[in-house]
């Protein structure tokens, strides 16, 4: 009781204009601060696209700038001369060097080279060139034919819609076994399907590589899609505590009616859980396309079948010194991801927390 | 719950035998075993028998370039797995990265969930699907737009650095500064984390906020006896999912690095990657891979065993 009178004149202490400032300022400094983290997080994302955009020698240079660019020239008398920002008398101004010499230069004003050359005392060297926005295209129709990029794109859309369809399908079955009927030995087999989450691809890499080969799956899509037709646990899991949240009076209702289980579940639990099958299916999409130990391991051997990311790594290692390509190549493989991303960012995210916080 | 007037599909496989009936109950039964076996077919075809499979070749000399000599040799590739320099040096290296970046990364991911909790922040939407946008990244283009922001010369981290006057150093060349990059390469997909993190942030009850201001609790008190404990079940499962990231690291090893240099990126999974497909000594590396998933098992257990002392979760009895 007696704290409320003494927290009160707080609240309300200074003048309505004082506080909103003052709530202003808060807001602002918490607003720089993300901004100010979120672009230090997204700065790799700024490097991929200026660097797709450069050439191999600005990369090289040091004094270039961040931004694509290529260094200004002049053309005088049948030469290309270089253009650098030169200080006289305290004004900047950009003139192009003729003849280069260690402390004193021969230089033309590219503005009026009816006056002729004239002395420049001092180090070129110290110069700063002058620059021109000048985006380098060609690095993504390099990369665009190099890596075959229409091919990989149709192979990885093509293993990943069928896989998606497969584990997507499979999960709402098994999710709706596990969250609609009653059977012994349910909870123990939940349990099983939980901690295979915790068993990592490699213990059965091995074993199901040398089962994939005796059966001469090596060297086709099947390893990478037949997999996924048999209920994945994160999806399961998922779906299952979903379906546990829809109230049962619809299915009995429709039970009394004579629907089939299958008939419930499509017609009744299904439409109810709209939300949860997009999140799976989202996720299984991108896990699917961006997947790259099996595809290494069952077709590294064949180009023809390579995924994107695949393709992308064999790429880069190519032309590992040359980080325009490889940058070009990284949009290249990023685009569709980012997409849909965006485009399905809502369903998305509610997805993840489902997984996360209903454990 | 179900109880169908007649299942067709099931009532033609089984036999009828005689006091045997379809009771409710067992038709039921019959069901849901039917909707799971999608699953159950997968589990034993790509996961019970493979690790049988594994457990069998693991006490063999399995060499792929001649699989019809395999032969039996008890324990030695276990023994071998003692004494081979390569896996106390991946064991060393996995080891020293989890404990070198998954802290951090929890911290970071709690940090960033609560600022972008702040109902004052402005623009809160954006920010969180802007922060998680990195983790749809496709890991092996994440790692390669990594190589060139850390590359020593061209790279942006260390032009930034030069502006305030320090020499970068060679990120991902320099075996001393090979993990950290690893770690700030891995900070990308802090995304969901931060997600859990702040889903569980906003399920904590206002009025305790309430209270504790009433009470006169600073932010610092509150924070450590409100936020905190209400988000042990998020930290939970953020260790639990971290270690078991950690004991599946593979694809950003071996884009980036590769083992290089000096060995000090020889991941667990990237020696065992190595001694299957680059030297086909499948019967080792089927032990090597039995040793990861019982270590991963033992630090699970150990992990829900230690979760009671330390995890609040509401509405439990104490």
């Amino acid at each position: 009781m007696t704290a409320i009178p003494r927290t009160a004149p707080r609240v309300v202490a200074g003048a309505p204009l004082q506080r909103s400032l003052r709530s202003f300022t808060g807001r602002a400094a918490i607003f720089l601060v993300a901004a100010a983290l979120l672009s230090a997080f997204l700065m790799p994302l700024a490097y991929m696209v200026m660097t797709s955009l450069k050439d191999q020698a600005q990369v090289a240079d040091p004094a270039a700038p961040l931004y694509p660019a290529s260094p200004r020239t002049f053309e005088y008398e049948g030469e290309a001369l270089q253009i650098y920002a030169v200080p006289i008398d305290g004004v900047v101004r950009e003139l192009a060097i003729v003849q280069k010499g260690r402390e004193s230069s021969v230089m033309v004003d590219p503005a009026n080279p009816a006056a002729g050359t004239f002395t420049w005392e001092g180090r070129w060297r110290t110069l700063t060139p002058a620059y021109t926005f000048d985006p380098k295209v060609e690095n993504f129709e390099l990369a665009w034919n190099q890596i075959e990029f229409p091919k990989l794109l149709r192979n990885t859309a093509i293993i990943s819609l069928i896989s998606t369809i497969g584990a997507v399908g499979s999960a709402v079955l098994v999710a709706y076994g596990f969250s609609r009927f009653r059977f012994r030995g349910r909870g123990t087999l939940f349990l099983v399907l939980l901690s295979t989450i915790m068993l990592s691809a490699q213990v059965t890499l091995v074993p199901t590589y040398i089962l994939f080969t005796r059966i001469g799956w090596t060297g086709t899509w099947l390893p990478l899609i037949v997999p996924h037709f048999f209920a994945n646990a994160y999806n399961v899991f998922l779906l299952r505590q979903y379906f546990m949240t829809i109230p049962t009076d619809l299915d009995e209702a429709a039970m009394i009616d004579g629907a089939s289980p299958f008939r419930i579940l499509w017609s009744v639990v299904a439409p109810q859980a709209i939300p949860a099958i997009v999140a799976v299916t989202l996720f299984h999409f991108f896990f699917a396309w961006n997947e790259f130990l099996m595809s290494l391991v069952y077709v590294g051997g064949n180009p023809d079948l390579w995924p994107l990311s695949l393709g992308m790594q064999k790429f880069a290692a190519l032309y590992v010194t040359r980080p325009p390509l490889v940058q070009a190549s990284a949009i290249l493989a990023i685009i569709v991801p980012v997409v849909v991303f965006f485009l399905s960012q809502r369903a998305f995210m509610r997805g993840v927390v489902m997984t996360g916080v209903e454990k | 719950m179900i109880g169908q007037p007649d299942a067709p599909a099931l009532s033609g496989s089984t036999v009828p035998r005689s006091r045997w009936r379809w009771t409710a109950s067992r038709r039921e039964a019959a069901w849901g075993w039917a909707f799971i076996s999608p699953w159950i077919v997968g589990f034993v075809l790509f996961t019970a028998i493979p690790m049988a499979m594994a457990l069998y070749f693991s006490l063999t000399d399995f060499d792929l370039r001649r699989p019809n000599e395999v032969q039996f040799i008890g324990l030695a590739n276990y023994e071998q797995i003692l004494r081979d320099p390569n896996v106390a040096q991946s064991m060393s290296i996995t080891l020293r990265f989890a404990v070198l970046t998954v802290p951090p990364t929890i911290a970071l991911s709690v940090g960033l969930a609560m600022l972008l909790n702040s109902p004052r922040l402005t623009g809160r939407r954006a920010f969180r699907t802007l922060f998680y946008m990195p983790t749809q990244i496709p890991l092996v283009a994440s790692t390669l737009i990594w190589i060139g922001v850390l590359n020593e010369e061209t790279g942006w981290v260390n032009g930034l650095l030069t502006l305030v006057g320090i020499q970068g150093p060679d990120w991902l060349n320099d075996p001393g500064w090979v993990l950290p990059s690893l770690g700030i390469v891995g900070l990308w997909g802090i995304g969901a984390m931060m997600l859990i993190a702040l889903a569980g942030l906003q399920g904590i009850p206002s009025e305790l906020y309430d209270a504790a201001k009433v009470d006169g609790a600073g932010a610092w008190t509150t924070l450590r006896r409100i936020t905190l404990p209400l988000l042990t079940p998020v930290l939970f499962y953020s260790l639990l999912i971290s270690c078991v990231g950690v004991s599946q690291y593979f694809i950003q090893a071996y884009v980036l690095t590769n083992g290089q240099p000096d060995a000090s990126t020889l991941f667990y999974n990237v020696n065992l990657y190595r001694e299957a497909f680059s030297f086909n000594q499948l019967g080792y590396a089927s032990a090597l891979a039995w040793v990861l998933f019982l270590i991963v098992l033992a630090l699970a257990m150990l992990l829900f065993w230690s979760s009671s002392r330390w995890v609040y979760y509401a509405g439990e009895r104490r």
